[in-house]
């Protein structure tokens, strides 16, 4: 164990102990800000692999705008503030979704582990300035296609949302 | 220096309680937080490979930019169709049966 296995540890506890929560608790509030917890913790622990710029923006869009418009969602779907019982998941689906969950991380550990080897690795360095220097040069063109991607999304999602409204005009609903 | 079975460990736990999240929720809003689990999961592994320098091309570090803003353009796109959703049938449950939808 050196240092840096306990510092990767610790966050990762934070993030895994989040993740549970967030997925198990009955307050649909308290969902959404552990999953604040978690992302957090797995921020700490992109921090500590060494890569700074992805944690940072990790905190800035999930944990800025993801959640809050989870939260808003939430308010606007009128969930209410206690625990939700409306939505309760049944025994049989409670037992089939932990069992799924526990097969999907027994396969993912089987294929993963043996490729970790026994003796620690040396932490790559990469910084910031490397990593612009790769985004603007060899990911030039799909860092450009994103920008389109995150307009059709924001498009995307306005002619969505005007599904079903009254058309300006005639006041029919369409539909 | 560093053990690399703890991203590994870290991200296959990650992605299996966003299946488990996925699974047993049945609030449409509230599926979205698996969903997120499981991207964080991957991010984890991307930046694995990185720090354990085996990748080109900076793409430890790239690609997982590239994965944070598609799951932002992927959660804006599903939390318009729950909210369209909503609106049709009053409801977010996801078991609902949606036979005499408007």
């Amino acid at each position: 164990m050196t240092a840096l296995d306990v510092a990767f540890a610790a966050s990762g506890l934070l993030a895994l102990g989040g993740a549970a929560l967030a997925v198990t608790t009955r307050h649909v509030v308290h969902a959404a800000l552990w999953l604040v917890v978690a992302l957090l913790g797995v921020a700490g622990s992109l921090l500590v692999l060494g890569a700074e710029l992805v944690a940072l923006v990790l905190v800035l869009v999930y944990v800025g705008a993801v959640v809050v418009l989870v939260l808003f969602a939430l308010m606007l779907t009128r969930a209410p503030i206690g625990p939700d019982v409306a939505h309760a998941a049944s025994g049989w689906r409670l037992a089939g979704a932990g069992v799924l969950g526990v097969a999907v991380t027994a396969l993912l550990l089987t294929v993963l582990l043996p490729l970790a080897g026994e003796a620690p690795v040396a932490r790559a360095e990469v910084t910031s300035t490397q990593v612009a220097g790769r985004l603007f040069s060899t990911w030039v063109w799909p860092f450009e296609l994103l920008s389109l991607l995150l307009l059709a999304a924001l498009v995307a999602a306005l002619a969505v949302s005007r599904v079903g409204r009254p058309v300006r005009g005639d006041g029919e609903v369409p539909g | 220096m560093i053990h690399l079975a703890g991203p590994y460990v870290l991200a296959s736990l990650l992605v299996g309680l966003g299946v488990v999240g996925i699974t047993v929720r049945r609030n449409a809003v509230l599926l979205l937080v698996g969903i997120e689990l499981v991207l964080s999961g991957g991010l984890v592994l991307l930046v694995a490979t990185q720090a354990a320098g085996g990748d080109r091309w900076g793409s430890g570090s790239v690609l997982p930019l590239f994965v944070i803003t598609i799951a932002a353009a992927e959660v804006v796109v599903a939390l318009a169709v729950v909210l369209t959703a909503f609106r049709h049938r009053g409801g977010v449950d996801l078991d609902e049966r949606s036979g005499e939808a408007p």
